[in-house]
């Protein structure tokens, strides 16, 4: 075969070469490669992310128009629930361990994770509870639809009475993704703390590193609370039991603790390690190291703190005693400090820089100026007072589609184009990554910023049909919503014919500063293999003229070779 | 890989320090303007609580607008005037940090949210619209009243609110029923939240007011409207299929209006209420049923006052 330019190490290994005969069959198999496996997360991820955006353009067209029309509002409710578990927990978490596989061992050295087969069962876990939870939709009575909370007792009503339901089949597809993510939080904490390069003390980790071992830590913290609580739910609808019911003694309230105990810190789960991603573009195109590193680092151990004694802010007006409120409202404020503190770090880096606006970055610094308004929103919304008005409104909608799509999605998007070269071997096309994001931000904007009116107005969220006086923000907002849709057509493009016949990649293209960097395009399967190089300075010391690694030429022109 | 990079010029020149002190002026008078725009971004104001809700708000927005055009200024600014020539390979000022500014945007935001949490707790403390929530025992059909906690300070009430799979009925001390909630102007008034089936909540956008009802237990919950008027009250809490319809009227009115209100309406024989979620099931029923489960609506409650839900609301 014409497979002889290839490094032989690449070829003899299990890693996919563009060209190479028959390499894509291994990403249907149980391969303990993390950077298979991260391309299966974020294969099956972006599939996933592709299906939840076409159940929310269906809900954009039932609200362009005040009265329920479009659909019956039962079909709506699913919908609505469907499309946040989906995007929850099909895309963003699955998308995020894509990037935890691809990237920690490469940043820090490792050959793979510290638990191969671990990470490869966690990973097939994800595609068994997405058939569960996509089998809901054709057991009678539909799918689970009482919103990604499925705060009892609406979620355990169960009209048909029958054992297996829509909402029995949710309960389990979360449980099964709970497990699935300590699964991978114990691997990916293991693997930073036990398998970094020689010299590679924790301050010397670049920042994905540290937000990604800050967001693992949370999963192990909180997920036991979610999964049983789930579990507890799993009781109470079927097989009689009344955690939750206050017919046999229980308190629906009690599920809102454990529930939010861990969705609460969720959020940092999925923005910490975007908050990694932004670090690693914005100093790559600024030409320039970090502004205030360790700060910065830091921080996100400060956020995983207080990320856990903030989650009584969604429960304001749930009957929570004064004295809660005020405590709660002031951890939640405190939050503010250390995010405000990697922002400014972020605009200091961008001082003085030589900016360079290719797709990562336009993504990034779009996705940062979205995450400065949506995390003024986000203490409008930590204001006890307000959020007694604005709370359960589209503000909140507003608000958390800011974070989750217009911060996180930029960023996941920025990381994806950012690591493209690397890990498929391939350059993608500048012009449609530039396409991508205009219509991105554009389609974004329209649909979640107008939604911050009708939240103040006083419309409540998930609703079916609503008053007509805010039919003009869901007019805007539904344009915005078909405009994403269409802003993922160049990028499916991009994504799949660079994938098949862009132009090689170098070794490091962007000229960047890390350990991946030195390793061939893509990477072989034990990356470094036997000679692991020594980090000898901090990482993004762009201009210090400072080598990363000892004997560093070795590694570059090793690289270069493949 | 370039090593040597100018120096950063020490000190800020005096027309330097000038362009930016105006530019931070102009930036406070547009944060300024936009914090008295956030008042007409909300609906009228009709309770005691509006006013501190309102006022807090602009705060916030008139900060967040100073935050957010000195952030995105300054990216914007970064943009056009550090962006790399093409063909441009070079490094940037190797800047690592400066501890001393790395310390003040810790402690100034530290200090700004910490004054706004105590000035909402403040708030909150002033409002005391939440009283005690007391559990009463749904096996045994306890009646809510029994455990209670009345407030005080009330002038009118207690006015039972009872919720349901959808709808809204108001139980007053007179025994009166009614489909929508009449309240007398500048009293305070107290209710008794409660729920038949699952979660609930009582929200009035013009009092900028909302509760949880939660089934099980029962909630003191005290307003004092200010401003005459047909408001709308929206369940704001998901509670399944028609949650969306159940919505029903708060008419505030004065003094006067609403004591002949409460002494006609008690003569009234009682009718079936208002009950969105029984309309719009009867369709789907004359439909074949189609669409995913859902639980059958409760019954209308029988009540004095059915109210009139075609009546035009002004928030």
């Amino acid at each position: 075969m014409t497979s002889t330019k290839y490094d032989p190490r690449i070829l003899k290994t299990q890693h996919p070469v563009p060209g190479a005969p028959d390499n894509w069959k291994r990403f249907f198999t149980f391969n303990t490669d993390a950077k298979v496996i991260g391309i299966q997360y974020m294969c099956l991820a972006l599939i996933f992310l592709l299906i939840g955006g076409l159940l929310a353009m269906v809900m954009r067209g039932e609200l362009i128009t005040p009265p329920a029309d479009l659909v019956d509002p039962s079909v709506y409710n699913g919908l609505y629930t469907m499309h946040g578990t989906i995007m929850l927990f099909l895309f963003l978490f699955p998308v995020l361990n894509g990037f935890n596989n691809l990237l920690i061992p490469t940043m820090i050295g490792a050959p793979d994770m510290a638990f191969p087969k671990l990470n490869a069962a966690a990973f097939w876990l994800v595609p068994v509870f997405a058939i569960v939870l996509l089998a809901s939709f054709f057991v009678p009575g539909g799918p689970a639809s009482s919103g990604w909370w499925s705060y009892p007792p609406v979620s355990i009503q169960n009209p048909l009475g029958h054992f297996i339901n829509g909402q029995f089949l949710w309960i389990l597809a979360v449980a099964l993704s709970g497990v699935s993510s300590i699964m991978g939080a114990v691997n990916f904490v293991t693997t930073i703390i036990r398998m970094r390069a020689p010299g590679m003390g924790y301050f010397r980790m670049p920042v994905f590193i540290w937000t990604a071992w800050a967001a693992q830590t949370l999963q192990l913290i909180g997920l036991p609370a979610l999964t049983g609580g789930a579990i507890m739910l799993l009781f109470d609808l079927s097989f009689g039991t009344s955690f939750f019911l206050p017919e046999g003694g229980g308190d629906p309230v009690l599920y809102q603790h454990f529930f939010w105990f861990y969705s609460h810190p969720a959020v940092y789960v999925m923005v910490l390690p975007v908050f990694g991603i932004f670090s690693e573009v914005i100093t790559v195109y600024s030409r320039k190291p970090l502004f205030g590193y360790k700060f910065v680092a830091l921080a996100s151990f400060i956020i995983t703190f207080l990320g856990l004694i903030v989650w009584v802010h969604h429960m304001f007006y749930s009957g929570t005693p004064q004295w809660m409120r005020n405590l709660f409202m002031v951890t939640t404020m405190l939050i503010a400090v250390p995010t405000g503190v990697k922002v400014f770090a972020w605009l200091g880096t961008l001082w003085g820089g030589k900016i360079r606006l290719s797709t990562p970055m336009l993504f990034v610094l779009g996705g940062l100026i979205n995450f400065i308004f949506g995390g003024i929103t986000g203490v409008m919304l930590g204001t006890a007072p307000i959020d007694i008005h604005v709370g359960n409104t589209y503000f909140v909608v507003a608000h958390f589609h800011y974070i989750i799509f217009n911060t996180i999605g930029f960023g996941i998007f920025a990381g994806i184009y950012h690591w493209f070269p690397k890990f498929t071997g391939r350059m993608y096309y500048e012009g449609l990554g530039k396409v991508h994001f205009v219509l991105t931000f554009i389609g974004a904007t329209l649909n979640w910023l107008p939604l911050h009116w009708a939240g103040l107005l006083g419309m409540p969220r998930r609703v079916a049909s609503y008053d007509p006086e805010f039919a003009i923000w869901n007019v805007i907002a539904s344009i915005g919503a078909f405009m994403l849709g269409v802003a993922s057509i160049p990028f499916i493009l991009n994504i799949v014919s660079s994938w098949v016949r862009g132009p090689k990649a170098p070794a490091n293209p962007w000229n960047a500063i890390g350990l991946e960097w030195l390793l061939p395009s893509p990477p072989p399967a034990e990356n470094f293999e036997d000679d692991v190089p020594t980090v000898i300075s901090e990482p993004y010391g762009y201009g210090l003229g400072k080598p990363l690694v000892e004997d560093q030429n070795f590694y570059v022109r090793r690289s270069m070779e493949a | 890989m370039t090593s040597t990079t100018p120096k950063p010029k020490k000190g800020l020149s005096l027309r330097l320090i000038l362009i930016l002190l105006s530019l931070v002026g102009l930036n406070l008078l547009v944060s300024l303007q936009i914090a008295q725009w956030s008042f007409s971004w909300l609906p009228v104001a009709a309770s005691t609580a509006a006013p501190y809700v309102d006022g807090l708000f602009s705060l916030e927005v008139g900060m967040g607008a100073f935050l957010f055009n000195g952030c995105v200024g300054f990216i914007l600014w970064s943009v056009i005037a550090n962006r790399a020539e093409k063909y441009d390979e070079s490094d940037g000022l190797p800047i690592e940090g400066n501890t001393k500014l790395e310390i003040i945007w810790t402690v100034i935001p530290f200090i700004i949210v910490m004054a706004l949490a105590i000035y909402s707790i403040d708030v909150n403390g002033k409002l005391d619209t939440l009283g005690p929530k007391n559990k009463y025992d749904v096996a045994e059909n306890q009646s809510p009243k029994t455990v209670a906690s009345l407030d005080g300070l009330s002038e009118v009430g207690p006015i039972e609110v009872i919720s349901r799979q959808w709808n809204w009925e108001f139980v007053y001390p007179n025994g009166v029923r009614s489909s929508e909630l009449h309240l007398p102007i500048d009293q305070r008034a107290n209710f008794l939240l409660t729920s038949k089936d699952v979660i609930h909540s009582f929200y009035i956008p013009a009092f900028r007011l909302k509760q949880d009802i939660i089934p099980g237990s029962v909630i003191s919950y005290s307003i004092t409207p200010t401003r005459e008027g047909r408001y709308r009250l929206r369940d704001a809490h998901f509670s399944g299929a028609y949650f969306s319809e159940n919505q029903t009227h708060v008419i505030v009115q004065s003094k006067d209006d609403y004591a002949s209100w409460l002494q006609s309406t008690n003569e009234r024989p009682l009718v079936p209420g208002l009950s969105p979620g029984t309309v719009q099931y009867q369709k789907r029923l004359s439909k074949g049923n189609k669409g995913w489960a859902t639980v059958p609506p409760a019954p209308p409650p029988m009540v004095n006052d059915p109210g009139n839900p075609d009546d035009p609301h002004e928030a």
